[in-house]
């Protein structure tokens, strides 16, 4: 595909309120995605997870999921109001997943905030038994993220 | 019309915008902080978006936290309500850059009026009568402060520009003590403020505060609403309002509201906005512009017909105003006491759960609270927790509802000062209309 064009696909993303655009011609396909940095995905390697459009009536209310943290569990809730993405750019390997181990002050993830990336760290040492939320969710403070075991 | 907005405030003014946004089919955001979670409003609206602990500092004044949330729910605007951030331009600037509108004036307009030399400045040069004073900052030189003090004529008021509402300002009896008093007023100034600039007026001794609302769109035009009579403050806390202000004539009302429609349009104002003066010996002099919604709205609504929240809405949206000059009309009588979580007799906050709540009724009465039964009232927060407005034909049949009223409400759990509203409206002085702003502090003996 003529890299003009998808230029002008990108300008036109940026502009508008779409969050995701995919186009189609012949054996050709493109799909650009809104994130900060516009991400240009290779027809064939996209990343499969869907992007969370707008949150519905329910999905960015305040009620933190009913979670069993069994013994020893530790709750890791969003500090800040922001973006959920659980690695550094997208189609990069997530920071963490579930049996991932971690040390006090490792990065677990990314809250994207007014257009600044911040870095979440772990407040404590242990197993990643829980994610418990998608890449592109929006999160509200002292939402539930990770469970520590 | 805006489709979605965030409304970065809390209690009874957050139900009042989400009201207004119902009427008009704009889709709520309600954000909040964690003790906030069970709030009526947050419960009725749309989204809800926690924003951080209880701590205002946290929540309720930071400004990333709330413009994240109206990102994250793709909201078009922000409604500040009164209080927190309503009337800070850095805010107003930083809502705009991110994309969102701010209901409310430009920021230049909040930064302007917000700084109480600049306003007096622009309001003199508007032809606004303003009280006598340093006109201008106070300096260093001791000499010129003295001689400022005495072509004014004790007793003077040293008052904070980064001040208002109340705070930073210490009244002068005499010549010996002013000196002193002025760096006192400085250095508070600095502490509180981080603004140590200082000036001086008369000190008005038997004043009431008679406030002009407006409401401006972006078109260039501007109307005033009529004004109302708020002298009824204890420690610069207005505890009962009213509208219109007893004894004001048409000619009075007509002319100042003239001066502030003039002075609107001179500075570009937008949205809704209240002048307030000291009105003394039949002279209006200007104090402070409050450029954001009031408390005590209601009396103006409901001797106007103007619902001015929704007429917020209406201008961010870019519509013109609905209403010319000559289409506002006053029509009766209205008070509003507000009713607060304290201990009625020494004031101490009473918060904790409302295990009764019983609204009064009748022809009338206007009841803005996010109160209910079960409602568990922070500690975080400012005491008030709702408003009892009575609208009647004329003065009298209001204060009969608002007695009416004050005997109907049952609040059952936490303390209130209803118990104070009952006193102050038997009271002949406040019957007769017309007590200053010194009235309620004496007669409380404080």
């Amino acid at each position: 595909m003529d890299i003009r064009k998808v230029k002008k696909l990108i300008e036109l993303l940026q502009e508008s309120g779409i969050a995701e655009l995919e186009i189609t011609e012949g054996e050709d396909s493109v799909r650009i995605r809104r994130y900060p940095a516009a991400a240009l995905s290779a027809p064939a390697a996209l990343a499969p997870e869907t992007v969370q459009a707008q949150p519905s009536a329910t999905a960015a209310v305040a009620s933190a999921p009913a979670v069993e943290t069994g013994t020893g569990g530790h709750n890791v809730t969003a500090p800040m109001v922001g973006t959920f993405y659980d690695s550094p750019a997208p189609g990069a390997k997530p920071f963490v997943q579930i049996g991932s181990s971690v040390s006090e002050g490792d990065v677990l993830c990314i809250i994207e905030a007014m257009k600044m990336m911040n870095q979440i760290e772990a407040d404590v040492s242990g197993t990643i038994v829980s994610v418990l939320v998608e890449s592109g969710d929006p999160v509200e403070f002292g939402q539930p993220l990770f469970i520590i075991e | 019309m805006l489709d979605k907005i965030v409304i970065a405030n809390r209690g009874e003014i957050a139900l009042r915008i989400l009201r207004a946004c119902r009427e008009l089919n704009i889709k709520t955001v309600a954000v909040h902080s964690t003790a906030d979670a069970t709030q009526k409003h947050v419960l009725l609206a749309d989204e809800s978006v926690c924003i951080g602990p209880p701590q205002s500092i946290d929540s309720y004044l930071n400004m990333p936290a709330i413009i994240s949330a109206a990102e994250v729910t793709d909201s078009m605007a922000i409604h500040p309500g009164y209080g927190f951030l309503s009337e800070n331009a850095d805010f107003a600037e930083r809502v705009e850059d991110s994309g969102f509108v701010f209901i409310g004036p430009r920021g230049e307009t909040i930064r302007r009026m917000g700084d109480k030399v600049s306003a007096i400045k622009a309001m003199r040069e508007a032809g606004v009568p303003c009280v006598p004073g340093s006109d201008g900052p106070l300096g260093d030189d001791a000499e010129e402060n003295l001689r400022i003090g005495r072509e004014v004529g004790y007793p003077v008021i040293i008052k904070a520009s980064g001040g208002g509402g109340g705070r930073g300002m210490r009244v002068v009896h005499t010549e010996g003590a002013l000196l002193n008093s002025i760096a006192l007023t400085r250095a508070e100034a600095k502490a509180t403020f981080d603004n140590d600039v200082v000036y001086l007026e008369k000190y008005l001794q038997h004043p009431r505060h008679i406030e002009f609302q407006v409401l401006a769109d972006h078109h260039g035009n501007a109307i005033h609403l009529g004004e109302r009579d708020c002298s009824m403050q204890r420690r610069h806390q207005k505890v009962i309002e009213e509208a219109p202000a007893p004894g004001i004539s048409e000619k009075q009302r007509t002319e100042m509201g003239r001066v502030c429609v003039d002075a609107c349009k001179a500075m570009g104002y937008r949205s809704a906005g209240t002048f307030e003066f000291l009105f003394e010996n039949e002279q209006f002099y200007f104090i402070e512009m409050n450029t954001r919604i009031q408390v005590e709205h209601p009396v103006t609504e409901m001797i106007t017909g103007v619902d001015i929240v929704r007429a917020q809405l209406e201008i961010a949206a870019g519509e013109k105003l609905k209403f010319s000059q000559q289409d506002i009309r006053i029509s009766g009588h209205a008070i509003e006491c507000r009713i607060n979580a304290e201990d009625p007799k020494n004031f101490t906050p009473s918060p904790g759960p409302v295990r009764l709540w019983h609204a009064p009724g009748g022809p009338g009465i206007r009841v803005d609270s996010h109160l209910y039964s079960g409602y568990e009232v922070p500690p975080f927060y400012d005491s008030m927790i709702g408003k009892i407005i009575a609208h009647g034909a004329d003065r009298s049949t209001a204060i009969a509802r608002m007695r009416n009223a004050l005997n109907e409400i049952v609040i059952e759990g936490i303390r209130t000062n209803i118990a104070l509203h009952q006193e102050i409206t038997n009271h002949g002085a406040f019957q007769a209309g017309g007590t200053d702003i010194h009235y309620l502090e004496k007669r409380l003996g404080l």
